[in-house]
């Protein structure tokens, strides 16, 4: 108990270098922390930017549907299939699809693009499709008129305007022929120009009709509750699911985001490694003073026979304090400053902001408050602070009293 | 009687494979319980190596140094901090104190580390807090107190420990003569009312002329041992 008070009261023995130190520690927290949640929160919101995109987190194909993206590797929809994904832990919504390219022509004009048929709620759940509208109106909920929802850019190609008329013309499944006029009932934007001069979008059934394909889906598109254990997730649903099907991450899907995203949080890496590296010498410096300021006074206690692990019980008792402290502070702080930069979160500019606009992305670096951000910052800074600590019980365990006694 | 030290045939050498320095030279010293003495001899004269090897922080090249019948010289380094801990009183030149504890405090410690009660404790700080006229700065800072307090302080701590001798290494080196002087009141004081042993080294001739024994030391050798009165006007409180 009484070497408890005496690491205390040492702690306070020069101010100004506790001070120092525990400004040291809680600032590297923060600025580990912070780095850290602005790092996870830019990573999930460019990924919750491109799933919601139109990809979805998983998706769910009749195996071999990836490589040859034809109806004839389609599926069955069938309710109990549905039921056993929603079921899986983590799954939030799902949403059929049937997806397969036609001519759209109006008038004298022709052009090629993609004919999605949805399900108009769950697909909203996932992409937020109404919210992309930008004239006219989404489809109802169980829409079964013949309507669609054109991109922008395929509108204007078309000349097509709210209202008017759409003709389709296409392969339906197995070989059948597939043609349809359809009322423009809405526009949508996308930022990334590829899906707005390419996406037609109609009700699922409507779709299943004109592809002479009652029932047939070509995929599940699946959105979750977090990004976390993504993969695990897939394996699960995969063998749930069985050979049949093919169950794909966007990493998969989306192979050359995923590379962007990782050789940017290896760049990340290196700027944690240098800041580490900064707040270790920063808490090594001060155990350095430390143990010449000390010196004298510690040999002392060995002459007069307090023994060496003793004194180190108290070395020991003060760096955990004095990290303890540093850290809790740091994330006491750190957490209104993520809060804030997560309800206001930091713009940028230049080039970058340009390719963002350019995808429909808001160009923002919003922090991520995930708690494990700060505990895990805390725990590092900790665990640093302690192997440091290790220095001045070394000392003192070679320590020769005769010795650092002298002047 | 009762003898506190005996050592026989001390001989530490520093450096022994460069530019040797036969600090100590076969030295016997002999020192029974209650003896009040000095160790003098001129600068580099082996006084501090003494006190060393007899306090346990060194260990001699060659001899035996018996403590209260324990030969220190066949102690492992930790035996040695446990033995100090019990049976040897250190009083420095200077910077005896925790500066970071209060007076009060610098005395317990050497207590908490024998494991004496709290009830104990007690009772042994305030008597010595008498002892050494300190009983209004009890409480103070290291640093609030003046030179000669705090080597009164440090006295203290050495007897805290109920150990059978006191070495003291020029303990009023860093005093004026009136601190000084003080010190070795209370010294000699303690010396008589617990039959505390003390030896100390000094340069001081109105310090030498307050021991009861005066050891001479030159080139690591004693030269002179002579037994004296103590002729000072003491004021013993
Ligand atoms: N650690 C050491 N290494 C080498 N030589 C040393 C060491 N300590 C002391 N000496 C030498 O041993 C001799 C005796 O030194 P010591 O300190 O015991 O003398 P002293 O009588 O206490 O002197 P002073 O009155 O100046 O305190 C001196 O020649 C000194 O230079
Ligand atoms: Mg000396």
């Amino acid at each position: 108990m009484w070497l408890l008070k005496l690491a205390w009261k040492n702690l306070w023995r020069n101010r100004s270098r506790t001070l120092i130190t525990l400004s040291a520690i809680f600032f590297a927290v923060i600025l580990s922390a912070t780095t850290n949640s602005l790092q996870d929160g830019v990573f999930d919101h460019f990924i919750r930017n491109m799933v919601s995109f139109y990809s979805g987190y998983i998706q769910v194909h009749k195996d071999g549907y990836w490589d040859q993206q034809v109806l004839d590797n389609g599926f069955e929809r069938r309710a109990s299939l549905e039921e056993s994904i929603t079921n899986h832990s983590g799954v939030i919504s799902v949403a059929p699809r049937i997806e397969s390219y036609a001519l759209a022509s109006a008038e004298d004009i022709t052009k090629g693009c993609m004919v999605v048929g949805i399900d108009p709620k769950t697909e909203n759940a996932i992409t937020f499709l109404s919210d992309k509208i930008v004239q006219g109106t989404y489809f109802s909920d169980n829409e079964v008129q013949k309507v669609a929802l054109l991109s922008e850019g395929l509108a204007n190609r078309l000349n097509l305007n709210l209202n008017d008329t759409v003709i389709l013309i296409s392969q339906g499944y197995h070989g059948a022929m597939a043609a349809g006029k359809y009322r423009v009932s809405g526009i949508v934007h996308f930022g990334s120009p590829q899906l707005n001069d390419q996406l037609l979008y109609l009700p699922i059934t409507v779709a299943q009709e004109f592809y002479s394909a009652e029932n047939l889906l070509t995929s599940y598109v699946l959105s979750m509750n977090s990004d976390k254990n993504l993969k695990s997730t897939a394996q699960e649903l995969q063998t749930t699911l069985g050979k049949e099907y093919e169950v794909m991450t966007w990493m998969e899907m989306l192979p050359e985001v995923e590379q962007h995203i990782k050789t940017d949080k290896g760049s990340m890496y290196i700027i944690s490694g240098v800041l580490y590296l900064l707040i270790g010498f920063g808490i090594f410096g001060t155990f350095l003073m430390m143990m010449a300021e000390r010196r004298f006074e510690l040999g002392m206690l060995i002459a007069i026979g307090m023994k060496k692990h003793k004194i180190v019980m108290v070395l020991l008792v003060e760096s955990v304090l004095y990290v303890l402290v540093g850290c809790l502070v740091g994330i006491c702080i750190s957490i209104p400053i993520t809060w804030y930069l997560k309800v206001n979160p930091i713009r940028f500019g230049g080039d970058m902001a340009e390719i963002y606009l350019q995808y429909g992305f808001e160009p923002i670096f919003p922090a991520s408050t995930d708690v494990w951000i700060f505990i895990t910052q805390g725990i590092i800074v900790l665990v640093m602070g302690l192997a440091l600590s290790l220095y001045p019980m070394m000392k003192v365990w070679r320590m020769d009293p005769v010795t650092a006694m002298k002047k | 009687m009762d003898t506190i030290i005996d050592a026989h045939h001390i001989t530490k050498t520093y450096n022994p494979k460069t530019i040797p320095v036969v600090a100590v030279n076969d030295v016997h010293l002999h020192l029974e319980r209650g003896e009040f003495t000095a160790l003098v001899g001129p600068s580099g004269s082996g006084k501090t190596t003494l006190l060393n090897l007899i306090g346990g922080l060194d260990k001699p090249d060659t001899g035996n140094i018996i403590i209260h019948g324990t030969d220190i010289t066949k102690l492992s380094a930790n035996q040695l901090i446990d033995f100090r801990l019990r049976n040897i009183g250190f009083v420095f030149q200077a910077f005896n104190l925790i500066p970071v504890l209060s007076a009060r405090e610098n005395v317990e410690l050497i207590m908490q580390l024998q494991g004496v009660s709290r009830n104990e404790i007690n009772q042994r700080v305030q008597v010595l807090f008498r002892q050494i006229g300190m009983e209004d700065k009890i409480n103070t800072r290291p640093s609030q107190l003046s030179g000669g307090q705090q080597q009164r302080v440090a006295v203290a701590r050495a007897l805290a420990s109920r150990p059978q001798v006191v070495l003291a290494d020029e303990p009023t080196a860093n005093l004026d003569s009136k601190s000084a002087g003080n010190l070795l009141d209370i010294m000699a004081k303690l010396n008589q009312e617990e039959n505390m042993t003390f030896i100390f080294s000094t340069h001081d001739q109105r310090v030498i002329e307050r021991a009861r024994r005066v050891i001479t030391l030159v080139d690591g050798k004693i030269v002179t041992d002579t037994a004296q009165v103590d002729t000072s006007p003491a004021v013993h409180g």
